[in-house]
């Protein structure tokens, strides 16, 4: 049996948009031998709107989602940086005010659950690197990716606010995180420096305010492709989307061609651990990334 | 640990006159940093030791007046409050003092920070009411009421969330997180009659709170902790709570998680582009939604895109129960 035992909230996107995303963690997860139970009953965290319409039946519901890793009696990891934020969020306002949680717990009870706050919650990222630890991924690198200079894409909902995250992401400094570019060094890869790796990407108004998120991700985008990276690697499946799916529109905003692969952080992992080409999943990506399985390989 | 000595280091700081520099530039000071040292005090020794010339805004020097407003190496500090150690360790000492702004920037750490007040004087931050010059007794307010705007009313303007904010650089319409911070504090005022008012205006797409990215930049900037996103997003709340919200497209979209989540407990990613731009505004998507098909990003599990594309969480009933005995908030 794993020392390593974990619930996963899968999230919405890692079911639909971005499969590459659940079969690239799940390879991972077999190749260190960490032992995942996928809450199958988990829902929709809200992604951070739904609270903007209905503050208290977004915490009602990831309450739920909560009350499934606590029946398991395990840690929930996440593999989606708003998901992480959003339920973070959740249990610490239940945490700490016993009257929200009296109240949700109330509506809980009705479909037979109740929220105790026994799990904690934490990214993927982070269960990687502080709980399995880099030293022990470093020992079961098969394919270093020794050619690639890759772009750390932090993504906001993972080290903002701190205050929120600092128990679950090691304590990663906001404005000087490190822990992408400890992991792209333990695969032997070599982490790009450029100012936007803790910037937004402007997903969340993708729709409303189309022009400021094309910017957000422009400049980003950009910003890797000077300081010269092949690639730019990012935990959270919303980055992934708005910067790999909007490479022509954002290019047409910001006046320039934008090529770039982005990947998921599981599979930059899965690929130094020698997971499948179909577990990888590259081929699931809009800017084209196949070719980063065949040069890993050769 | 260097904490408990003095450290020599190098201070980089960011100069510009406006009347009399084409361009920045940066300059070197070497100096002495003790334990204790704020950034107010480094910035004291360039002026003092060094150079007579440096510029900065200070005042109160107790974390009150929001008149030392600055950045390092990008993070936004208040500098009479920001200690200078904490930050050589953050950043191997090596620092550049900024002002908040480059752009913005009229003398070194002094900026013009016009656009900031006159955002803050468009959301009407002071409470709105016919006063009886001589009333027979003091307008109360309860413990909680006081309590609601409580954190909020400790802004002291310094300007931190307001340069940090990316939705600001990119759009320079946004009201920011201090404007709608104090957009906030005086509507939850219930001695306060511009509520609504308030509100419509920040409700206006292009505008106000749905233009806000969510990176919690503002959250992490505050030097008083205020944390202006929540007051943003209790702000999104309220414009539902108080009908002043109209369906538009950002109202949609936040509303219309909803409909994926009763049907199979996830969003429904085709469903809320739709929904949320109707079928007119659906063109703009098109060109993505091919690209994201051809990459078999868009699935169909059922033969035919869209239609029952997308899996049901284990009991779903539930979710559909919690949205139907839960929900507060209508559109």
């Amino acid at each position: 049996m794993s020392q390593f035992k974990y619930a996963l909230f899968t999230g919405c996107t890692a079911k639909q948009s971005t499969p590459e995303l659940l079969s690239s963690t799940l390879a991972v997860a077999e190749k260190l031998g960490i032992e995942i139970t996928i809450l199958e009953e988990a829902s929709c965290c809200g992604a951070s709107h739904l609270q903007d319409f209905d503050e208290f039946l977004a915490h009602v519901l990831n309450a739920r989602n909560i009350c499934y890793a606590e029946k398991h009696g395990l840690t929930m990891i996440t593999i989606c940086n708003t998901c992480q934020l959003n339920s973070q969020m959740t249990k610490h306002a239940l945490d700490s005010n016993p009257d929200l949680k009296a109240r949700v717990n109330e509506k809980l009870a009705e479909v037979g659950l109740e929220y105790k706050g026994t799990s904690e919650i934490k990214h993927f990222l982070y269960a990687l690197i502080d709980d399995y630890g880099l030293d022990a991924i470093k020992d079961k690198v098969v394919t270093p990716l020794s050619r690639f200079n890759i772009a750390p894409f932090y993504g906001c909902h993972n080290i903002r606010p701190s205050e929120l995250h600092e128990h679950s992401n090691g304590g990663e400094n906001p404005y000087v995180p490190t822990s992408l570019d400890r992991l792209i060094e333990a695969l032997e890869g070599h982490p790009v420096d450029y100012s936007s790796k803790n910037k937004c990407c402007g997903f969340h108004v993708e729709l409303q305010a189309n022009h400021t998120s094309e910017v957000l991700t422009g400049n980003a985008l950009i910003d890797a492709i000077d300081n010269n990276a092949d690639m730019m690697v990012t935990p959270c499946p919303l980055c992934h989307l708005k910067m790999d799916t909007y490479q022509d529109s954002v290019g047409k905003v910001m006046g320039r061609d934008i090529e770039i692969p982005v990947l998921h952080m599981p599979q930059m992992v899965a690929l130094a651990l020698g997971a499948s080409e179909e577990e990888i999943g590259l081929k699931f990506h809009v800017q084209k990334a196949k070719d980063i399985y065949k040069q890993a390989t050769a | 640990m260097h904490n408990s000595e003095t450290r020599k280091v190098t201070i980089k700081a960011f100069r510009f006159n406006a009347e009399t520099d084409y361009l920045p530039y940066t300059k070197q000071y070497e100096m002495e940093v003790g334990k204790d040292d704020l950034v107010l005090d480094l910035m004291n020794r360039i002026k003092w030791e060094h150079d007579g010339s440096f510029s900065y805004r200070r005042s109160c020097r107790h974390g009150i007046c929001g008149a030392c407003g600055i950045k390092v190496n990008g993070k936004p500090v208040l500098a009479c409050k920001q200690n200078a150690i904490e930050l050589l360790d953050m950043f191997n000492n090596d620092i550049t003092l900024e002002p908040q702004s480059k752009k913005r920037a009229i003398k070194d750490m002094i900026i013009d920070k016009g656009d900031f007040w006159q955002k803050h004087a468009e959301v009407q931050p002071y409470v709105v009411a016919d006063i009886d010059p001589h009333p027979a007794h003091e307008t109360k307010q309860s413990v909680a009421q006081f309590n609601a705007m409580l954190d909020s009313d400790l802004c002291i303007q310094c300007g931190s969330c307001h340069y940090a904010c990316p939705a600001l650089e990119a759009n320079p319409d946004f009201l920011g997180p201090a404007a709608l911070t104090a957009a906030y504090r005086f509507t939850i005022d219930t001695r306060d009659n511009a509520g609504e008012e308030r509100l419509k205006l920040t409700a206006q797409p292009g505008v106000g709170v749905w233009d806000c990215v969510k990176c919690f930049e503002c959250a992490q900037a505050c030097p008083k902790e205020i944390n202006p996103i929540e007051k943003i997003t209790k702000l999104h709340n309220m414009q539902f709570e108080q009908g002043i919200a109209e369906r538009n497209v950002a109202t949609k979209h936040a509303e219309g998680f909803l409909r994926g989540m009763k049907k199979t407990g996830y969003l429904d990613e085709a469903d809320i582009v739709l929904y949320s731009e109707g079928i007119l505004g659906m063109h703009k998507h098109l060109k993505t939604a091919m690209k994201m098909m051809k990459s078999g990003k868009i699935h169909w599990h059922s033969g035919v895109p869209f239609i029952n594309s997308i899996p049901e969480i284990k009991n779903l009933d539930e979710v559909q129960k919690l949205i139907e005995i839960s929900q507060t908030n209508k559109l």
